[in-house]
């Protein structure tokens, strides 16, 4: 198999986290300070670093049938999760994620902390806000490329992957000097939970000793199949969502003329 | 201490199974059929994990509509 698979899904999954993470540093660089905003994403990134650094060449010893038996399994679970949350809010039953929101938040609450100097860092509650809106959302990616790469044997394209995306949305977060929130996050979010999904049910299914027909090109299969199920469930469940808020309006309508039809 | 190490299985638990634990028990008991059927039967039970997928997140999805407001 090409590494371009690989290198497009570590991308985007990554691209959604940087920009979730891009949200809170921008709310913590504008309401409060850049020196010490900065700071904690060093921090924070330092720390994403090593576990990538120490976790990755460590669990490539691991016998190739066993690592992709246990992260086939995380993989699809973590993927499923993803598709839930997808398929729920583009069927209406969640609301869908929103940076410029979710931004104002975040500025909301950088506005009402105090200001406190500490182990040589001149604001801290900056320094705290960055390093754990970047450690946080970086570690599902630090989760992602380590099990994709692993998996394929080439942790260095995962990589690449994810850092061409974090240059890519800190560019454009620098150059917009706002939140990305004309960024279409939600169907990101999909698509990456249909190739998680995929990609965790194929090397956990191989993990358990099956032999997919077609071998790796099963995937190419795999994947539409996935995604197609997917859009169905979120098609059933907007008409579903649709018929449900029509029906007290209906028996509304119906109560207001005494249950005459015109 | 306990209440850290409370709250570091917590993150993880909400980072890896999330909001569907049902989910997780699904894929899991998915796997291991598949294994018992490949190792045990001689079947190659290649469908068996997608469906069980497809199940997991339609009884996922059912479950998490069906929920009074």
């Amino acid at each position: 198999m090409t590494a371009l698979p690989l290198v497009l899904t570590v991308f985007v999954a990554c691209a959604v986290e940087a920009i979730e993470a891009l949200t809170i540093v921008l709310a913590s660089g504008l309401t409060r300070e850049w020196r010490s905003t900065f700071q904690g994403m060093a921090a924070a990134l330092v720390v994403l670093a090593a576990i990538v650094g120490v976790l990755g060449p460590t669990i490539t010893l691991l016998p190739l049938t066993a690592l992709r038996l246990v992260v086939g399994a995380l993989l699809a679970i973590f993927g499923l999760q993803w598709l839930r949350k997808a398929i729920l809010r583009a069927a209406g039953y969640k609301a869908l994620h929103d940076e410029a929101s979710a931004y104002l938040r975040e500025v909301a609450a950088a506005r009402a902390a105090p200001e406190v100097s500490k182990r040589g860092v001149s604001d801290w509650y900056a320094f705290t806000l960055s390093f754990k809106g970047v450690l946080l959302e970086g570690l599902e990616v630090v989760f992602i490329v380590i099990t994709f790469g692993d998996s394929q044997r080439n942790l260095g394209a995962a990589v690449v992957g994810a850092a061409i995306a974090v240059v890519v949305v800190a560019v454009t977060g620098i150059m917009v000097r706002a939140p990305l929130a004309k960024v279409p996050e939600n169907a990101m979010k999909f698509a990456v939970g249909i190739m998680l999904t995929s990609f965790g049910t194929f090397w956990g299914a191989e993990g358990a000793g099956v032999a997919w027909p077609g071998n790796d090109a099963a995937l190419l299969v795999l994947v539409p199949v996935v995604a197609l199920v997917s859009l169905g469930y979120a098609a059933w469940l907007r008409r579903a969502h649709r018929l449900s808020a029509a029906a007290p309006q209906s028996q509304a309508a119906w109560s207001e003329t005494g249950g005459v039809t015109g | 201490m306990i209440r850290a190490l409370k709250s570091f299985w917590a993150f993880w638990y909400d980072f890896v199974i999330g909001d569907d634990w049902q989910v997780a028990a699904f894929v899991v008991v998915a796997l291991a059929v598949t294994a018992l059927l490949t190792h045990a039967a001689g079947v190659n039970a290649w469908w068996l994990l997608p469906l069980a997928a497809f199940a997991a997140l339609a009884w996922s999805l059912r479950r998490a509509t069906s929920r009074k407001p």
